[in-house]
């Protein structure tokens, strides 16, 4: 049923299609193509062409290899980093909010305390402190500085929903609380923890590019964010190159805007209030 | 006996104070949590990088001299639990140390040297961004059709973007490919710092431009898309229906629905702060205007580490005194809280 919904709406079509179309260049390109490190030194700075379609770089490696192995780990991080949040954000909103009480202010504080403090700034101190950074640890790092919007949202969606007779109803038949979060009151807003997600992955994919570009990223790895940090240290855009850094961040912005055209989509078909609109 | 009473917005004021103060000290205590847990020992790491960098050649009693500098400064021979009250008491008092890669410059000359131009780049373009995209924002709200659809899409387009995406393409189309602007920097070779003749001053604004057109435009984006929303809900609303009907004039009814659907956004404006303020910091590096982002940026080039330190505290201290303005200015803003602490209503 809800699945019919979703059909209709357009903007959740159109997010999901580049969704799709950068998830399959990222699995299916990179078997078509020279390995991105492959280098050779007579090929450096070539700008596209049939044989290379967005051209080679300062090593002479091909570009369209890199980004779509660049595409490739920058989704993986993002998915992960999206899944830790949001699991971190749920459990500790759907506590907050059915609890209630002095549990309710503890972890509200908490959430409070860790939502304005700038989340990029304490990223680019925990990655400078860690000397080798692989990817799950990158993935890691950014889920567990990303989590309180989602624990504030799910929060207020579980206090409207602790007060609906069915939730009543399983707490006068004597289940624990644990079972009443996780059996009744989680799978009642799947939907709204899946648009959650959904931006956490965006938010995953922005920071693990913005701390790549900064010198911060996973080591020894090709990352979107990998791509600018070369775009910058060889002065790319003076030298005018445009092949090497445009692609990223065309790529990149339309990355987060199809993830957030799921989100708002999702959210018109399940907010009858914003359907109308 | 009768307890003192305080004015409400007293209290308001001290309880905000108490929840970013503690908040600060949970940042800073983050921070110290992170270095200790680092395997290595510091201090060594950090002198050797000292004398290899400077000092190259010089007799080994110098360099035990300055580790033992170090270890006193840093408290490192005492208990952890004092160690962690020095640190406190550094991280307060502004004493961040000495950065390595402009030794011996105090991190805190460095931070005073950049911090002005950021401040220069980031609020006026907080300020404008605020004003035109809620103007924006309403009024495609309140027009509708083509208008609202131009500006809704445009909005979506640039609130999309990321910061340092942005800058990248406007560095590429209006310094390279047509060159408006220079390439970079926030002033051309011969110039140092601020002078404020009226020659630095174009010149300025001349490498100003790009930066701040770049967050402006992702600013007014924003605010505009979040505006159109709480304005149609504003206008479908059961107040604004009846009013309507009673026949007030559309003019005045627009002001009332623009009041009401302000203030979640200066809500919003207070908790984006840390974003829009690292979002400033990338675009810094990719314009390299020299600003906290880039002394920022040139720290973890060359692992400067009380520099970073001295970064993040600055950074976190800013994004709180923000929010606690904005907080206390909410109070002022909103009738309705406003009247609580006015002692009008209870």
């Amino acid at each position: 049923m809800s699945l019919q919904l979703l059909i209709r709406s357009k903007k959740f079509l159109v997010g999901m299609g580049i969704l799709l179309f950068f998830i399959g260049l990222a699995v299916i390109v990179p078997w078509f193509l020279p390995d991105p490190k492959t280098m050779d030194p007579k090929l450096q700075w070539k700008p596209p062409s049939t044989e290379r379609l967005l051209g080679t770089d300062l090593f002479g490696r091909d570009v369209l290899s890199l980004f779509a192995n660049g595409m490739n780990m920058s989704l993986r991080i993002g998915t992960i980093a999206g899944l830790i949040s949001t699991v971190v954000g749920v459990v500790i909103g759907a506590i907050a909010g059915y609890r209630g009480g002095s549990m309710d202010e503890i972890l509200m504080s908490i959430t409070n305390i860790m939502l304005v403090i700038p989340s990029l700034a304490l990223l680019i101190v925990l990655a400078a402190f860690l000397k080798m950074r692989n990817e799950m640890l990158m993935a890691a790092i950014i889920g567990f500085t990303s989590w309180p919007w989602t624990a504030r949202s799910i929060r207020s969606q579980t206090l409207s929903l602790k007060s609906r007779e069915f939730i009543e109803l399983s707490r006068m038949s004597g289940l624990s609380e644990l079972k009443i979060i996780f059996q009744d009151v989680l799978p009642n807003m799947f939907s709204y923890v899946f648009m959650c997600f959904a931006l956490q992955m965006a938010n995953g994919i922005l920071s693990e590019t913005a701390l790549s570009m900064i010198g911060l990223g996973p080591t020894d790895v090709v990352s979107l964010g990998m791509m600018l940090r070369w775009a910058l240290l060889w002065e790319t855009v003076r030298l005018g190159y445009w092949w090497v850094f445009i692609p990223v961040t065309v790529a990149v912005t339309l990355l987060t805007t199809s993830l957030l055209l799921i989100n708002t989509g999702m959210d018109e078909m399940f907010n009858p209030r914003m359907r109308k609109l | 006996m009768k307890k003192p009473t305080y004015s409400p917005l007293f209290l308001l004021i001290i309880k905000k104070a108490v929840f970013y103060l503690a908040t600060y000290f949970v940042a800073l205590a983050l921070i110290f949590l992170i270095i200790r847990l680092m395997p290595g020992n510091p201090i060594e790491q950090l002198v050797a990088r000292l004398v290899a960098g400077r000092h190259a050649g010089q007799s080994f009693g110098h360099v035990d001299q300055l580790y033992w500098q170090f270890i006193t400064e840093f408290g490192l021979d005492r208990p952890a639990y004092e160690q962690f009250f020095v640190y406190l008491r550094n991280m307060l008092t502004f004493n961040f140390g000495i950065s390595i890669m402009a030794y011996p410059s105090s991190v805190v000359d460095i931070l005073i040297g950049s911090m002005p131009w950021t401040f220069l780049v980031l609020f006026p373009s907080i300020v404008i961004g605020f004003v035109v995209g809620n103007y924006l924002g309403a009024v495609a709200a309140s027009k509708k059709g083509i208008s609202d659809n131009v500006v809704f899409n445009i909005s979506l387009l640039f609130s999309n973007v990321p910061y340092y995406c942005l800058a990248f393409i406007m560095l590429y189309l209006f310094a390279f490919l047509y060159p408006l602007f220079p390439i970079g920097g926030g002033y051309s070779f011969g110039h140092t710092g601020f002078s404020f003749t009226p020659d630095w001053v174009v010149d300025y604004l001349h490498h100003y431009a790009l930066p701040f057109l770049s967050l402006v435009l992702i600013n007014v984006g924003g605010q505009a898309i979040g505006m159109r929303v709480m304005m149609i809900y504003e206008l479908n609303s059961d107040y604004y229906v009846y009013s309507k009907q009673l026949g007030l004039s559309e003019g005045k009814l627009t002001s009332y629905a623009y009041r009401n659907a302000l203030l979640p956004q200066i809500t919003g404006l207070a908790l984006s702060f840390g974003t829009i303020f690292g979002g400033s910091l990338v675009t810094e590096i990719v314009f390299n205007y020299p600003g906290i982002g880039l002394a920022l940026y040139n720290a973890i080039l060359r692992e400067d580490y009380p520099l970073i330190q001295g970064c993040f505290a600055m950074i976190t201290l800013t994004t709180l005194l923000a929010n606690f303005a904005m907080d206390i200015l909410y109070a002022f803003i909103d009738p309705r809280i406003r009247a609580v602490y006015a002692g009008e209503k209870t």
